[in-house]
């Protein structure tokens, strides 16, 4: 199994008390599946992608990536995690703005010194962004800054993909084509995918949805 | 004598802390050695000896400034009221960067003391300079005083002084006298030093009689015994290839006296001189060839291999004797250092006396 | 990994050169007035060290008190045994300023100071023999190229301006015949000799001689130095913490897109600080030869102050010295640490999922004011006690360094405070705008105005103690040099002769002699005055008590200068122990500019205590139309050279040029720092124009014009750089109190009163106002030109 989330749990501060945002989540999703996390806004979906991604730590449960328990790793073997086996697309892209877009796309892959120039000029070709390669992310549209970062999160080929509302700042029309293009790439790649979204429109189209509320899965 | 301050300059090695006196005693060295080949040639004005003069006492116990060199040394071999052997060394050089005096500090005459105590284990050693014309070293004739610094050789005449040294370690205070006539060496105070001709003027008084006291480390040692005295002056060093000097002053029982020395020379056979002093102070010269030394052992001292046992001769006076010295490391660690201790010697003849080696390198 | 990491932080810097400009430029100019201040006492001090080597300083040394030493004397010295070796030392005076004779003799010298003879080529003779031969260095044998003195030979590694030559040339070119300054006494002596007193009763043993003196009388000087050299310094790491402060802020998305992209988060801060140790090497490398540059622009003066005011032997060359190249390095080094250390503590700590905003840097904090605030008392609390119970040089500097660091962590409130009373009488919406963004903008600025404060109350400190300082000496002088005419005869017969001469020629001939003797320990100056009503009448006395002329006259008492009396801290009535006997102390007077401690006796009493005083030196009291007259006789009948006649008007032109000079370099620092400062003022405003868009974009879109906008920021850089040098104003008044009635006492010996001198401050007001314009300029231009799309942008996105 690809990722096996058991009993997962987390609190954060909050007034008056605690607030539970996770509360007994388990999942798995095997290789070359896809899956869509829906819920209303604080239903815990991104706080669960960050939890699946190393990026922050859960008060109870496990995840399991591949044969690795998360929970046993420093932020070293987190971090290599994260370049190796876990890609994340965000909502506001993060790309790097000192970087061009060549530069952006291969950088997670040189990060992980896994980079295929080859692959990233398929990549750069296929995400349309041939012709912005020297363009700085500043010059780029949403949309195109978002094909950015999908195609940085699959420049190093990671078995596990995690997007966290990646259209939320984009227009409907666009917002499609650039899931088109992930799907079709990520099913390229063979690897599993988690999508954090609420719009049901798109959740339709990955092949599990799981739908969270009040941080259980409903 | 001549020879032995000269061939120690010429051994002498640029040492940074004595770097200002090398180079007066260099320019020294380097003037009078471009001129050593033309004999008695006189260089820069220098006075050069010629045959046939015959010495005038007491003024020429005084200094000669328009020689180059000249000195005033004294070697004393000594017995403790410990019993043991002592020697004593006083040497007052005089150099002339010109045949003048002036006035003050601009008198060009340079002045340089060595002293030298030796006891069977031990040799202390100490060195002044002074500049003429100020009063703080000189000579005068009569009533005679030889002094740089505190150390002094005073008269009434030369035939009774006091003698004093002292270094950080050791000092001495004796008195010198004898009735006996300064004797000539060489032909008439005419010492040849080469075949080439070079020469100083050179008369001794070997007849000493000395009593006074030594201080050592460890306390005041009363002593008696000779000394030898040897005046000397010239402008003229050794020739080119003559790289060293065996000196030897010997004291037999009998009284009589014998300075021979020995001028080792790279380019052919050594040059040799002797005089037998009898009892009276008549002096026989040898030429060339008479006298013989050669080393019998060797001592390694200050990194240097010097012969300390000899087998001294003078078949015309049937002298065969071993010469050995007292303490075999009596060297003379002073700007130009040289080694400088006393000897005994047994064989056809036995009797005490004092040894010096140059050019040792 | 770190690879790909590191060309993306370095993206960074490529995408904004201006910002690492900032950096290097801010590290580099602060290295560089570090360094320099340093390479320049380094100088000196090596000079001092080699000076004092040369003459066999660190030896033990037999002097005389009060003059000099008979050769009988050194000879009879030799002939009891005493290994000692006389020195003849006195100054040549060339064309070129004078320099340091030092006769030796190379046969008895010590080997340090014999070898300087090794450079003779061949004939000693002609070192011994006149004319002789000098030897020094290069730059020193230059100034004594002179038909009048002895042929030169050039040695490698000689002191600065100083000469050697033999003792018997020495004593002849400097008169000396006869005659010896001091016995140097060698490490060994032989085993017996007789007591000094047995030998030479007027001799005593120092255990060393020479140049210790002058490390002692410099010190205040290079603390000085070293204190401006620190102030930029401190001005300097303002702009570095704000630039880097700023590059890790605007980097905080950048680091976080890093970490949650797989870079470990140790990974991440070694790689900032292999980066920020990048920029230190390549900026302290800048920045010492930035500083070799300044000092060896400054030494020169510097140079010239030190021999001018003390005599020390220092050139105005600059060697190469591996000692302040290295410490150049290491405070840039250390600067970055101290300037980042926060920053790179931020980042080690920073969650994955940290807000990615820039925020901190550029919001105002109500707390960090406070702290500020709590930090400024603290230090404001140490100066004070510093003041109350410290005492000496370095606390007097501590005491300043408290000060103003707390004046400057106080201005942030201050100024906020003001903008907060501003904003609320403002009666406009645009005023109303105006002051809030102002003070928005305050933490962001509050660094490059603490740097100018710093500048501009330095600025003041330092003019207005210098201004005092001048005011004062030049009072000083007045009364001080009351006679006409100053004359040096050649020879105590000559000077006889000249008096019978003068008599019916003057008013009055007033003996100036003095002789250099040790008072209480320490080196000075005892001069002989005649009772005369010129003295009377116009000495500067602190204070005296009464009929103190008569005593003196009497030679029952004396008159000590101020660095004296403070040194000992004698009053009037006070005895003191002087060479000869103990007097009453009489009275105390202003003695500026004098290194030395000084004490005047009535002129009977002085010739009593040391008969072979040179009697030489006269003031002559004459009508000034009769001045010329009395010249033209004196070179007729008496062959005196010009040199030998000064009239008051030379004397106080030259004393105040000296002053002049020896203030040249601090306000060539003060001039520096301020540019420091104006450069702080500039980057600060021009990385903040890029965040100010979105402050800026709103006013735009209700209707200001990017023109009007332009101008309001250029007003508003103005308005804090006045308000900035309003509160420099009284922040350097304190300063320059405690410099005259602190640092100088200390430093000195003397206690200057304080003037203020406003218009000084106007011209700086208007210099500091034209800097900030300035530095505002660009940055206005910059927006009035920024295309309107910009503007919109910050409504369109986010960022």
């Amino acid at each position: 199994m690809l990722l096996t989330v058991t009993d997962l749990s987390k609190s954060f501060p909050g007034d008056p008390g605690p607030v539970r945002v996770l509360d007994g989540i388990s999942l798995r999703l095997a290789a070359g599946e896809t899956l869509a996390l829906t819920g209303e806004s604080g239903s815990g979906k991104s706080t669960l992608l960050h939890v699946i991604a190393g990026m922050e730590a859960p008060d109870a449960g496990e995840v399991t990536l591949g044969d690795t328990a998360i929970s046993t790793l420093d932020d070293k073997g987190r971090a290599r995690l994260r370049r190796e086996t876990v890609s994340v697309i965000f909502q506001q892209f993060n790309l790097i703005p000192s970087l061009d877009v060549a530069a952006n796309i291969a950088f997670q892959a040189r990060l992980a010194d896994r980079h295929d120039a080859d692959w990233c000029a398929t990549l750069t070709d296929r995400l349309g962004l041939a012709e912005h390669a020297a363009k700085y992310p500043e010059q780029l549209s949403g949309g195109q800054q978002q094909r950015v970062a999908i195609g940085r999160a699959l420049a190093g080929k990671p078995p596990l993909v995690l997007a966290d509302e990646p259209t939320g700042n984009l227009d409907e029309a666009t917002g499609d084509a650039v899931i088109d293009l992930m799907l079709e790439l990520v099913s390229e790649t063979g690897a599993g995918l988690l999508m954090v979204t609420h719009s049901d429109r798109l959740a339709a189209r990955l092949t599990r949805r799981l739908h969270l509320s009040r941080g259980r899965v409903a | 004598m001549n020879a032995r301050a000269l061939t120690s300059l010429r051994s002498s090695r640029l040492s940074a802390t004595l770097g200002a006196l090398f180079l007066l005693l260099f320019t020294t060295l380097t003037h009078a050695q471009g001129f050593a080949g033309l004999g008695s040639t006189a260089d820069d004005g220098f006075s050069v000896p010629q045959r046939g003069t015959p010495f005038t006492f007491p003024e020429d116990h005084g200094p000669h400034p328009d020689y180059r060199i000249e000195w005033w040394y004294v070697t004393a071999t000594l017995t403790g009221a410990d019993g043991r052997d002592y020697g004593i060394q006083w040497t007052l050089f005089r150099s002339a960067l010109r045949p003048e005096t002036g006035p003050g500090w601009e008198d060009p005459q340079i002045w340089m003391g060595h002293a030298g105590l030796t006891t069977p284990d031990a040799h202390f050693v100490a060195e002044r300079f002074a500049r003429g014309g100020v009063g703080q070293a000189g000579v005068t004739a009569a009533p005679f005083d030889a002094y740089i610094d505190e150390w002094h050789m005073r008269g009434p005449s030369l035939s009774e002084v006091n003698l004093t040294a002292q270094g950080t370690d050791f000092s001495y205070d004796l008195n010198l006298a004898t009735d006996k006539p300064f004797v000539p060496q060489g032909d008439m105070g005419y010492s040849v030093k080469s075949g080439g001709g070079q020469a100083s003027y050179y008369y001794s008084q070997p007849f000493y009689e000395v009593s006074g006291t030594l201080t050592l480390p460890d306390g005041p040692v009363a002593v008696t015994g000779n000394a030898w005295l040897d005046r000397e002056w010239s402008s003229q060093p050794l020739s080119d290839t003559q790289t060293g000097w065996d000196w030897f002053s010997l004291v037999f029982d009998t009284g009589e006296r014998l300075m021979g020395f020995r001028l080792r020379d790279t380019a052919g056979p050594d040059y040799t001189a002797a005089t037998w002093i009898t009892e009276d102070g008549d002096p026989t010269p040898f030429p060339d060839g008479a006298f013989a030394a050669d080393p019998l052992g060797e001592t390694e001292v200050a990194g240097r291999d010097v012969p300390t046992r000899w087998r001294v001769r003078l078949p015309d006076r049937d002298l065969d004797v071993t010469v050995e010295a007292l303490y075999p490391n009596a060297w003379m660690e002073t700007s130009f250092p040289y080694w400088e201790g006393p000897v005994s010697f047994t064989g056809t003849h036995s009797g005490r006396g004092y040894l010096e080696m140059t050019g040792y390198e | 990994m770190r690879r790909a990491a590191l060309s993306a932080l370095w993206s960074h810097w490529r995408r904004h050169p201006f910002q690492l400009l900032t950096l290097i430029l801010g590290l580099a100019l602060a290295t560089a007035l570090w360094s320099g201040v340093q390479a320049i006492n380094a100088e000196a001090r090596a000079s001092y060290d080699a000076a004092s080597e040369a003459v066999g300083g660190t030896r033990p040394v037999l002097i005389r008190d009060g003059g000099e030493i008979d050769q009988a004397t050194y000879i009879a010295l030799r002939r009891a045994g005493w290994q000692v070796s006389p020195i003849v030392e006195g100054w040549l005076f060339t064309e070129a300023g004078r320099v340091r004779l030092v006769g030796i003799d190379p046969l008895t010298a010590p080997a340090e100071i014999a070898v300087a003879t090794t450079v003779l080529d061949g004939e000693i003779s002609d070192f011994f023999t006149p004319p002789g031969q000098l030897i020094a260095s290069a730059a020193t044998a230059e100034r004594l190229r002179d038909p009048g003195l002895p042929p030169v030979l050039v040695a490698e590694g000689m002191a600065p301006s100083l000469a050697f030559t033999d003792i018997g040339i020495a004593q002849r070119l400097l008169g000396m015949e006869g005659r010896i300054t001091r016995l140097i006494v060698r490490e060994t002596q032989p085993l017996t000799i007789p007591p000094l007193s047995a030998i030479a009763p007027d001799l005593t043993r120092r255990d060393s001689g020479g140049q210790a003196d002058l490390a002692r009388l410099t010190d205040s000087f290079h603390l000085n130095l070293t204190a401006f050299g620190l102030l930029s310094f401190a001005v300097g790491l303002f702009i570095v913490h704000g630039a880097i402060a700023l590059a890790f802020e605007q980097r905080r998305p950048v680091f976080r897109t890093l970490r949650a992209l797989g870079l470990p988060a140790r990974d991440l801060t070694l790689l900032l600080v292999a980066e920020l140790l990048a920029f230190a090497v390549v900026a302290g490398a800048l920045g010492v030869a930035l500083g070799y540059l300044i000092a060896a622009a400054l030494l020169p003066d510097v140079a010239a102050t030190l021999r001018g005011l003390y005599g020390a032997p220092v050139e105005g060359a600059l060697a190469f010295r591996p000692v302040w190249w290295a410490a150049g390095f290491a405070i840039a080094v250390a600067g970055t640490a101290a300037a980042s250390a926060g920053a790179l503590w931020k980042i080690a700590r920073l969650p994955v999922l940290a807000p990615a905003r820039p925020r901190a840097w550029a919001m105002a904090s109500q707390a960090t004011l406070w702290l500020q605030l709590a930090a400024a008392g603290a230090l404001a609390a140490l100066s004070l006690a510093t003041i109350l119970f410290g005492s000496g040089l370095v606390a007097g500097f501590v005491m300043l360094g408290a000060l103003l660091l707390a004046a400057a962590l106080l201005l942030p409130a201050i100024l906020s405070a003001v903008l907060a009373v501003a904003a609320r009488g403002a009666k406009s919406v645009l005023a109303q705008w105006f002051w809030a963004d102002t003070r928005q903008q305050l933490p962001g600025l509050s660094l490059a105005l603490m740097a100018l404060l710093l500048a501009l109350a330095a600025n003041i400190g330092v003019g207005t103690m210098v201004s005092s300082f001048r005011l004062t000496f030049t009072g000083w002088l007045d009364q001080r040099l009351a006679s006409e005419l100053y004359v040096t005869a050649e020879t105590n017969e000559q000077a006889d002769e000249m008096v019978a001469f003068l008599e019916p020629l003057t008013d009055a001939i007033l003996p100036i002699w003095n002789v250099e003797a040790q008072v209480l320990g320490a080196p000075a100056e005892i001069f002989g005055v005649a009772d005369h009503a010129t003295y009377r009448d116009h000495w500067p006395l602190l204070s005296a008590s009464a009929g103190v002329w008569d005593a003196v006259a009497a030679g029952e008492a004396v008159l000590v200068n101020e660095q004296l009396a403070r040194r000992e801290r004698l009053t009037p009535g006070d005895t003191i122990a002087l060479p000869g006997g103990t007097l009453t102390v009489g009275g105390v007077y202003s003695d500026y500019g004098n290194p030395l401690a000084q004490v005047l006796i009535g002129v009977d009493a002085l010739v009593a205590r040391f008969p072979d005083v040179e009697r030489t030196g006269y003031g002559l009291r004459l009508p000034p139309d009769r001045l010329d007259a009395v010249r033209t006789a004196l070179t007729r009948d008496f062959g005196l050279p010009p040199d030998n006649m000064i009239d008051q008007q030379a004397i106080k032109a030259f004393s105040l040029q000296v002053f002049d000079r020896t203030f040249t370099v601090t306000g060539a620092l003060n001039v520096l720092t301020l540019a420091v400062a104006g450069f702080a003022i500039l980057t600060s405003l021009l990385t903040l124009a890029a965040m100010r868009l979105p402050q800026l974009a709103p006013a735009w879109a209700l209707g200001l014009t990017r023109a009007q906008l332009a101008r309001l920021e250029l007003g508003r850089a103005l308005m804090l750089a006045a308000l900035t040098m309003v509160l420099a104003v009284p922040v350097g008044l304190v300063l320059a109190w405690v410099l005259l009635a602190v640092i100088n006492v200390e430093a000195f010996g003397w206690r200057l009163p304080m003037h203020l001198f406003p218009r000084d401050w106007a011209v700086l007001g208007v210099l500091a106002l034209v800097a900030a314009g300035l530095a505002s300029l660009w940055p206005a231009v910059k927006l009035s030109r920024v295309p309107p799309s910009q503007l919109l942008k910050v409504f369109s996105n986010e960022r």
